[in-house]
């Protein structure tokens, strides 16, 4: 509390008494106007990733994914700010190797940041928090979907906003059961990615009891589609990975869409494809509008110019985190930010039904995966019946019992 | 014996003839907004036939009654504007601006007054309703929707669904004095008929924040356990309370249920069921019936307060949001 004289004071800050006293003084303008807010800064990391051709010259990946969520996330925790006397800002430092991402961050560290927002591979998050005097910081990862960050190489100061491969794969595990759809054919990307989404789509076929009959790498050169009559060698390609097997879905793994989208309509046998192309487990989609969230789409379609995507989510759930421990602790010191999304009163509205809130065992925001195609929701898991003792958000990924992360 | 019964027929005959006319006299009709449709379901109040379907702009949600019980103000969210449906005639008569996607509003009790939550642009705007100009636009957290005024016209109620807040706001500064935080995305605001205090209920957390006027304190978060519904499917919305001080209603969405509140001790009596997606509630004049307006199942709901029983179905437009009795 402040003396009065040395600026205003916002009534509902003030107790019984003085609050009534204070109100008549200020009510003749907002409090936001009371005295300068309190300042907290949230410090965005993204690294240049290498430029990649996506399957379609025309539609290619956008540059700015993760960092226009954060940034529109600032702009709504800001309108919230205005009423409790606090001004978030963001800093964005993206760097175009991972040196100067470590640099940056010690920067950061040294001038008494400790709110930071990473859209950064695996191997350099683990290399932040790391770094001499991060433990009293903390790293939201926005936008990484690595089992081993929630898993062996979890670390403390480090909370996972999107849903990790393993909560994907059982999303979609979950729904395929639902339909019955009980044999699965998995083709798999050349990427040391694709290997990861395969492997927790094995996982989750094992967990699920899915059987998988057949497992096959993706070999063929992925420029052919664009050359004039490529369609026809493609169709070719994709005829013979498919043949002789039977099984009800074809899932991909194929995290960089190389080929994944030439599939459809292409097997040997008329099969769905489901998995990193076709109907896709994600946490955002351009499709969803359920539970409000057109409100969030057109917003951000409004400041950005194209439609949100999951990395885009991951930035806007992250900065809303750091707002929403803010406001709900009522302070601007880092300290005690950090110690609220740690701490069992956390939760945050991401516009998909339940209040998310964060696993205290691996750091991994619980939520409902969204699966859908391009244009359309096909469903939302966990799948009705997918009962859990104590959140059924937490049948979706590694639950506390199967975790391999020793923090607690 | 003849002479026995035709006195009983004459009375009985006697009996319905009052019974028609305190009908009539009780006469009233019942708005039901149509979110999908563009329509607006006039229905009879005793019959619950429809008496009409009037097309009106696009996406019709938040509906008030004019102070003169001879209007409806409707928010036509898609269309950007307000229009007004005049009751004698059945037809827009007027076209009000609200700024972009008017979502809900509350009409000051003197019923000059039109408070609109844009819930596109964080803002409230007054709208006078006489010049039919916006006469202010005042700032509040992202997404508001939850309207309200108190009974002495002094303070203005606004919920912002993103921001989580209950703003209370001068009417006649449009300042706001004070923004209270409460469960998450707040959506819907009533004031106790004293004034001494407003529900807030909110959809995310599904609760009802029960807000001390003078302290602006939460007294009481309300919570509806209801087991064997999932827990993101109890989202509270609408609220009515009797004048009497004995229930509180309150919606519960994609519940599919209305709870029956005790305003004086907080704790949860009953649990309607209605239909699918239960937005918003409203009574009758003598407030022995309450109509709910079900989004999912395109119907309106009525229950018996007496009996505290839903007793009726009646099937409206596609997506009822709103519903307003008129005398």
């Amino acid at each position: 509390m402040r003396i009065p004289g040395s600026g205003r004071i916002c009534p509902d800050r003030l107790p019984g008494y003085a609050a009534s006293v204070v109100f008549l003084l200020a009510s003749m303008l907002p409090c936001s106007k009371a005295r300068a807010a309190d300042e907290i800064p949230i410090v965005y990391l993204g690294l240049d990733m290498p430029h990649h051709i996506a399957s379609t010259l025309l539609d290619p990946p956008p540059t700015d994914s993760g960092l226009r969520g954060a940034q529109l996330a600032v702009a709504d925790t800001n309108t919230t700010g205005k009423f409790t006397n606090q001004h978030f800002s963001l800093q964005v430092l993206q760097a175009a190797d991972p040196a100067t991402v470590e640099n940056d961050f010690a920067q950061s560290l040294a001038a008494g940041k400790r709110l930071f927002v990473a859209n950064l591979p695996a191997d350099l998050l683990l290399k932040l928090a790391d770094t001499q005097g991060a433990a009293s910081a903390v790293i939201l990862d926005a936008t990484s979907a690595d089992d081993r960050l929630r898993g062996a190489d979890c670390r403390a100061n480090m909370l996972h906003i999107l849903p990790s491969r393993a909560m994907l794969a059982d999303a979609l595990m979950q729904y395929l059961v639902t339909k019955n759809w009980n044999r699965i054919m998995l083709l798999v990307g050349r990427d040391p990615d694709d290997a990861l989404y395969a492997d927790a789509i094995r996982q989750s076929a094992a967990k699920f009891q899915i059987k998988i009959r057949a497992d096959r790498p993706w070999s063929f050169n992925a420029a052919a589609q664009q050359a004039d009559t490529g369609h026809y060698q493609v169709n070719d390609e994709v005829l013979k990975a498919t043949q002789g097997v039977t099984y009800d879905v074809l899932v991909v793994a194929d995290e960089a869409d190389h080929f994944g989208d030439d599939l459809s309509y292409r097997t040997e046998q008329p099969r769905p494809v489901a998995g990193t192309q076709g109907l896709v487990p994600e946490a955002w989609a351009h499709a969803m509008d359920e539970y409000a969230s057109t409100q969030l789409q057109t917003r951000f379609h409004r400041e950005s110019g194209r439609w949100m995507n999951a990395q885009d989510y991951g930035g806007w759930l992250a900065v809303r985190a750091i707002g929403e421990a803010a406001t709900r602790a009522a302070t601007a010191d880092p300290a005690r930010i950090i110690a609220y999304l740690h701490g069992p009163d956390f939760s945050v509205s991401g516009y998909k039904g339940p209040e998310l809130t964060f696993r205290p065992w691996d750091g991994q925001l619980r939520q409902p995966v969204l699966l859908a195609d391009e244009n359309a929701l096909v469903s939302i898991s966990p799948q009705p019946g997918f009962l859990h003792q104590t959140n059924d958000l937490d049948s979706l990924g590694f639950d506390q019992p199967e975790t391999s992360c020793h923090l607690h | 014996m003849s002479s026995a019964l035709s006195i009983f027929g004459l009375a009985g005959l006697a009996f319905s003839a009052t019974m028609l006319f305190a009908q009539q006299a009780l006469a009233y009709r019942i708005f039901v907004s149509n979110e999908k449709d563009n329509t607006i379901t006039v229905l009879d109040g005793a019959s619950l036939s429809i008496i009409k379907t009037v097309p009106v702009g696009a996406r019709p949600r938040g509906i008030v009654l004019s102070a003169d019980s001879k209007s409806l103000y409707i928010c036509t969210s898609d269309a950007d504007h307000i229009e007004v449906l005049d009751l004698a005639t059945l037809k827009v008569t007027r076209i009000l601006p609200s700024n972009p996607d008017p979502e809900f509003m509350a009409l000051s009790r003197d019923g000059k007054t039109l408070y609109v939550a844009n819930e596109d642009n964080s803002q409230v705007s007054v709208l006078d309703v006489a010049q039919g100009r916006i006469v202010s636009e005042i700032p509040v957290g992202v997404e508001p929707e939850g309207m309200a005024v108190s009974p002495d016209d002094k303070t203005v109620i606004c919920t912002s669904e993103t921001t989580s807040m209950t703003h209370f706001i001068d009417a006649a500064t449009h300042a706001v004095t004070a923004s209270v935080l409460v469960g998450t995305r707040p959506r819907f605001a009533v004031f106790t008929k004293d004034g001494s205090q407003v529900w807030v209920s909110s959809e995310v957390a599904g609760t009802v924040a029960v807000i001390d006027t003078a302290t602006h304190k939460v007294l009481h978060t309300i919570k509806f356990d209801l087991p064997e519904v999932p827990v993101a499917a109890i989202q509270a919305v609408g609220i009515n309370l009797t004048s009497d001080g004995k229930y509180a209603f309150v919606d519960l969405g994609p519940a599919n249920r209305v709870a029956v509140v005790d305003p004086k001790t907080f704790a949860v009596e009953k649990y309607l069921l209605v239909g699918q997606r239960v937005w918003h509630n409203d009574f009758s004049p003598d407030q022995k019936f309450l109509y709910t307006a079900n989004g999912l199942s395109n119907d309106m709901s009525v229950i018996d307060i007496d009996a505290m029983k839903v007793t009726q179905s009646v099937p409206v437009g596609q997506s009822p949001w709103g519903v307003v009795v008129a005398p």
